[in-house]
């Protein structure tokens, strides 16, 4: 499988994600320049973590703008895979492509930090090989994580669930405490109608290999890779 | 022209940073402070754009580019014929 990630001045964990994809789980992965206007007959399109465009205006806000993102929509809308990670998350939102936004975290604090993911939705492209109401560890690293949707749009994604993770506690209970950032319903990640595009706040190109202290990202890059 | 785009959020979306400058207005004792809400503005030059052009430029903008609808609202005044 062939991994694109997607580079844009600010992003931070462009390297992270394509060390995953490639060194980890042995595919084929090349960097996308933002300028460019082709995906270079990528299978995956990763939008990585970071601050692209130091999140001026709002984050992900002017990222949407790159001229590859335009080949970007195109490909989600033929049912190409896309993933967005952190800052990645934010840029689909911005562009419409994933529902609703993030608002600042709810303590005002940029969060570096563990947290644990209750796996609500295995039947994806991006979870099938995960079972449901699995806790994955995985870090998070963000100051606008705070997921908010008018109160039809989130009913909308909860009826037809399209919530694929949310932060609860060690034992998988999407408690208030382990809502770290404010998320409406504990919301850490989230697909789109067609289910192949995935945008979730943790960072599971982190949490790859045992030695970064977490392999619970894995399952993400080897069903997306597994089901190829 | 110059115009001036005020851009905050929604009544209906909480904003913590409202909330803590509130918190912070209070602690220095002006207890007359009800409510806080924190936004940005922007200004803008524009170049051989008439009041009706602005009118129909202006919220397009607003609306793609500086506000984001789903949590945000705008407003606008011209500051500059």
């Amino acid at each position: 499988m062939k991994f694109g990630v997607v580079v844009f001045p600010g992003s931070n964990c462009d390297a992270d994600a394509l060390h995953a994809v490639r060194d980890v789980m042995g595919q084929a992965a090349r960097f996308l320049w933002h300028k460019d206007h082709d995906l270079r007959g990528v299978d995956c399109v990763v939008l990585p973590g970071g601050f692209s465009y130091g999140d001026y205006l709002r984050s992900g806000a002017i990222a949407r703008f790159s001229p590859l993102m335009r080949e970007v929509r195109e490909f989600a809308d033929r049912g190409g895979l896309v993933l967005g990670i952190c800052n990645g998350f934010q840029v689909l939102l911005e562009l419409g492509l994933l529902p609703g936004a993030m608002l600042r975290n709810k303590h005002l604090k940029f969060l570096c930090r563990y947290v644990h993911l209750r796996l609500e939705n295995e039947r994806t492209r991006f979870t099938h090989l995960g079972r449901k109401g699995q806790v994955l560890r995985i870090p998070i690293a963000h100051f606008d994580g705070n997921y908010y949707a008018p109160p039809e749009t989130l009913k909308e994604i909860e009826d037809n669930g399209r919530v694929v993770f949310r932060y609860a506690d060690a034992d998988g209970r999407p408690t208030a405490e382990a809502n770290v950032n404010g998320s409406l319903h504990n919301i850490a990640g989230l697909i789109n109608a067609q289910g192949n595009v995935l945008g979730m706040m943790p960072h599971p190109e982190r949490a790859a290999e045992p030695l970064l202290g977490s392999a619970d990202g894995r399952v993400i890059f080897e069903s997306l890779i597994s089901k190829f | 022209m110059k115009v001036r785009i005020l851009v905050s959020f929604k009544d209906s979306v909480l904003d913590p940073q409202g909330q803590t400058v509130k918190s912070a207005l209070h602690t220095l004792g002006y207890a007359a402070v009800k409510d806080a809400r924190q936004g940005k503005v922007f200004e803008l030059d524009l170049a051989g754009v008439g009041r009706a052009e602005a009118d129909r430029l202006v919220p397009e903008m607003a609306d793609k580019v500086l506000a984001n609808p789903i949590i945000e609202k705008f407003t606008w005044q011209i500051v500059e014929e």
